[in-house]
């Protein structure tokens, strides 16, 4: 029989998100819940989960989540941060055995902080020091994958459904203010646990249904920056063009919502003068960014969350409120399941992000 | 009135109706209710999933709230009635019968919708509509309301783009936003308004129980390919 990644499987894919703009932290069980309704969109080969505020005690490390496939590149991947941070608690996370989620690797948590003097001596900031170190390990420690790095968030994902992903992973015993899921139906590229989504560097997570047509001019682009793909697939460029659109370009998400999902020359046409040629400076300045084919994603960063819809919305995307709580998901229903009479329920349009960030008063 | 618990009975109960009329309860998500019907009523409450009434090809599919994606793909015959809104792609290639949506309908409304012989789709949008609506539309008819978007944009980007048969009536005076070259947009005459449009509305607003002359305030443009730029030397000489 041929392996998954070997032959093609037709399309698919969901995405949900909940977001608490008042701060409060709920647990996994809601986004659950969410995503299950959606289970026909995904086909076991991947599922996962991003949430934010769940380690506040640890608020100011940098919080990792690893994949090890072996003893030997756990111990390598150690030494390795050994060297540069100090790790502050280290320990497996816990799961919950399941038939369901066969032959995990091994997943370690870590809570690390970089060393002052190697600090200072990198002229970095603690950011550009900490990601630079996890893309290293994920481009050159074999058997070692950095599935999250940011801090009091982290990512949860595995090859299953994404149901029993959150039963695996136990985040009912999580509480965030802020939760993504995906549901993996992958077309073109195999599906193995570090290819499942969230993608995530730092504090940015990226849940995505559709598929990159510009998939390779991305990947070169990103690459020339100093961002290594290696987790086979497409997901993995747009995580790495908002961190650098982001942290190194000083852009704003909404900048960035232009920047990947381009207005049509013939739609920034007839926009005024000054939209019309913030529009054309950012296609023409970052058109290597531009992201072509289809897709609706959710972004999560701390504090906040977008969702954005290619240009065309060639994928779903439904946004709900009720009082203080902002819903996206792919299909209507897994929000009506969770919230049955929602304030208000629309679709966002192609190419305009919705962003939505925490209160002032309950800003972290 | 028969009622079926979707959640307990699924899919295949509501499959297995015909002729009668059926309320269908508890819906979330569960695709392809109504697919392929050639009779009968289903009264939807919930959330249906998507590809409602895909393939229906006769009887009533009624719907209190919102519908998803892909409701009434490629519909032959019947009537899908929706009092709230509908996602993307809706009336995908339908080719024969009617789909009322009282709110807005996404992007794609009605895209490649077409007509044989006796057979005319006629889909009508309440509310507004996303961009791509008609897009290659080959036959049928789409009107579009705009009720409670008076005076604003009721149709998004890229109208029409490709049609090259049918006609788009939208109730508004303004030019939809970048319309392509190869279509052409005129006022409606009064004439047309009274033998073409009049009958679809009024039978759309006793669907939904509202009055037919607020529907009907204003005036109408058409949308209509321009035959001298036919697309149809794009796909095949004809």
């Amino acid at each position: 029989m041929k392996k998954e990644g070997e032959v093609r499987i037709s399309s698919g894919c969901a995405i949900s998100g909940i977001f608490c703009r008042n701060g409060k932290r709920i647990t996994g069980e809601a986004i659950r819940k969410s995503i299950a309704v959606m289970h026909n969109r995904s086909n076991g080969l991947g599922g996962g989960f991003a949430a934010y505020g769940i380690y506040p005690q640890y608020s100011d490390f940098f919080a990792l989540h690893i994949f090890y496939d072996s003893q030997s590149a756990r111990e390598e991947t150690e030494r390795f941060l050994d060297k540069r941070f100090d790790i502050i608690n280290l320990s497996k996370i816990p799961v919950r055995q399941t038939p369901k989620i066969p032959d995990p690797p091994l997943i370690w948590r870590y809570f690390i902080t970089p060393l002052p003097h190697l600090l200072q001596d990198s002229q970095l900031d603690e950011d550009e020091y900490t990601s630079r170190a996890m893309l290293r390990i994920n481009d050159s420690l074999k058997g070692a994958y950095v599935v999250s790095c940011g801090k009091d968030m982290g990512v949860f994902k595995a090859v299953g459904y994404p149901e029993d992903v959150a039963d695996f992973y136990r985040i009912e015993e999580y509480e965030g203010y802020s939760w993504t899921a995906h549901g993996r139906y992958p077309t073109n590229t195999p599906g193995w646990w570090a290819g499942s989504h969230p993608f995530s560097l730092l504090d940015l997570t990226v849940v995505h249904n559709g598929e990159i047509s510009s998939y390779d001019a991305n990947r070169r682009a990103v690459e020339m920056y100093g961002y290594p793909c290696n987790l086979l697939t497409d997901t993995e460029v747009i995580t790495y063009i908002l961190d650098y659109l982001t942290r190194k370009q000083g852009l704003t998400l909404r900048e960035c919502s232009r920047v990947i999902a381009a207005p049509f020359w013939t739609t920034i046409a007839i926009k005024d003068e000054e939209e019309r040629s913030r529009l054309s400076y950012l296609r023409k300045m970052y058109s290597s960014f531009l992201i072509t084919g289809p897709f609706s994603i959710l972004v999560g960063f701390r504090g906040g969350m977008m969702a954005l819809n290619d240009r065309l919305k060639l994928r779903s995307l439904v946004a709900a409120e009720k009082g203080g709580t902002v819903y996206f998901s792919s299909e209507e229903a897994a929000i009506r399941v969770i919230e049955d009479d929602p304030d208000r329920v629309w679709a966002p349009r192609g190419g305009e992000a919705v962003i939505v960030t925490l209160d002032k008063e309950a800003a972290v | 009135m028969k009622e079926i618990d979707i959640r307990k009975d699924g899919l295949e109960a509501v499959r297995k109706q015909s002729g009668g009329d059926v309320a269908v309860t508890g819906c979330l998500g569960e695709r392809y209710i109504g697919c392929g019907m050639k009779d009968g009523i289903l009264r939807i409450k919930g959330t249906p999933g998507n590809a409602l009434a895909s393939y229906l090809d006769g009887g009533t599919v009624l719907v209190d709230g919102n519908v998803q994606d892909a409701a009434a793909d490629t519909m032959n015959d019947g009537l899908l009635a929706v009092r709230g809104s509908a996602g993307d792609a809706l009336a995908y290639g339908m080719r024969g019968g009617r789909v009322y949506v009282l709110g807005d309908a996404g992007y794609r409304a009605g895209v490649h919708m077409k007509a044989y012989g006796d057979r005319k789709g006629i889909l009508v949008i309440g509310g507004r509509s996303g961009s791509f609506l008609g897009e290659y539309l080959a036959g049928g008819t789409i009107i579009v309301l705009g009720l409670g978007y008076e005076g604003r944009d009721i149709t998004g980007y890229f109208c029409g783009n490709g049609m090259y048969a049918g006609t788009i009536y939208l109730r508004t005076g303004k030019a939809p936003l970048n319309l392509s070259d190869k279509l052409i947009r005129r006022a409606v005459g009064e004439d047309e308004e009274e033998q073409v449009i009049r009958p679809i509305v009024e039978d759309f607003a006793s669907v939904f129980s509202i009055p037919a002359a607020s529907c009907l305030e204003g005036g109408f443009i058409a949308i209509e390919a321009d035959s001298s730029k036919s697309y149809s030397q794009l796909y095949a000489a004809v």
